[in-house]
């Protein structure tokens, strides 16, 4: 039954100042009723303030098939993280 | 007709209305729907609870809310009949709990000025609650109404069994005494307001208002449909058999 209605990815923001995550998916017929699914599935222990969804089918994904030239290349790039300044020892709790 | 009786109305409209919206729990169309309607049977319940709770400590006589909910027998019980009628189709569910909760919201929102403070603070917290119930029931009263040729002869089959039922949530069965003092306002005044949101969604979902006779009712006299007993056997069967049992 349920293959009949489409499927849609459900966003939520914890509260106010940080931003939407996504944390799962509902059925649902269209757009109002995938905010209310989501509403009574995801935000049942006061998960969020904002809820938003999108039509799975929307969502570009990369293939698991492109991993290596995607994702490896960025391995050996050490210097891109901000691990090479020397701090002042006045500067705690960076 | 004392705040006792008052408060334990109220109270039985939400109970009995809970026990019949939960038995869809894992029998609903989809998984989506079973957690709506199961989470909108949840409110219902706790509202129960607290004006039961309300209505034991109003009467002074030691009954708590497992008492009143448990240890009654059908003609005690004061809910009107569109409360516990059966689930039916998906139609029928979904047409009984849009005018239910239409009609509740309209008494809850009445209330939120009531001079009994436990009502006041029931009714701030319901009247939340119910517009996301309403706004449920009409948005299935629309799409099953303005959907498919059958989704509109079920959902206009549901409205036409569970219509006759309508008029006894008007009539009038409050003290005038409790008017008098501001516990509560008059039924038939939630009346106009009801009608009309109800007949502007029937007209939105192309459906058309029933013609069907009026049944006798009596919910508020503890005259209930037969399926009344049903529903109450399996509510309460757990706890007559095991008088005082915990977990």
């Amino acid at each position: 039954m349920s293959t009949s209605w489409p499927l849609w990815e459900v966003f939520i923001r914890p509260r106010r100042g940080l931003s939407h995550t996504h944390v799962g998916s509902v059925h649902a017929p269209d757009a109002a009723f995938a905010v209310r699914n989501a509403r009574d599935l995801y935000t049942r222990r006061n998960e969020g303030v904002s809820i938003w969804v999108v039509p799975s089918a929307q969502i570009t994904a990369s293939s698991p098939d492109e991993r290596d030239e995607f994702f490896d290349p960025a391995a050996d790039k050490v210097y891109r993280h901000p691990t090479f300044y020397e701090l002042p020892e006045e500067v705690r709790h960076l | 007709m004392n705040r006792f009786a008052l408060v334990l109305g109220l109270a039985d409209d939400a109970l009995i209305a809970a026990q019949r919206l939960a038995e869809w729990v894992a029998n609903a169309p989809e998984l989506e729907e079973d957690v709506a309607l199961a989470n909108i049977a949840l409110d219902t319940l706790g509202r129960a609870r607290v004006l039961l709770a309300h209505a034991g400590e109003i009467e002074g006589a030691g009954r708590n809310e497992d008492d009143l909910a448990m240890l009654r027998d059908e003609r005690e019980f004061t809910n009107v009949q569109l409360a516990e009628l059966e689930n039916g189709h998906f139609g029928t569910t979904i047409a009984r709990l849009w005018l239910y909760s239409t009609w509740q919201l309209t008494w809850w929102e009445a209330l939120t000025s009531s001079t009994d403070e436990t009502l006041a603070a029931v009714a701030q917290k319901s009247i939340k609650e119910l517009r996301y119930h309403v706004d449920h029931g009409e948005r299935w009263v629309r799409r099953l109404g303005d959907g498919t040729e059958v989704s509109h002869e079920r959902m206009q089959d549901g409205l036409d069994r569970v219509w006759p039922h309508v008029a006894e949530l008007f009539t009038n069965w409050v003290g005038t005494d409790l008017i008098e003092q501001g516990v509560t306002v008059a039924p038939a005044t939630l009346e106009a307001r009801c009608r009309e949101r109800w007949a502007h969604v029937i007209n939105e979902a192309t459906l058309s208002t029933p013609q069907v006779p009026t049944v006798p009712g009596g919910g508020r006299r503890g005259i209930h449909t037969e399926s009344m007993g049903y529903l109450l056997a399996e509510m309460q069967h757990m706890a007559r058999s095991h008088p005082g049992a915990t977990w």
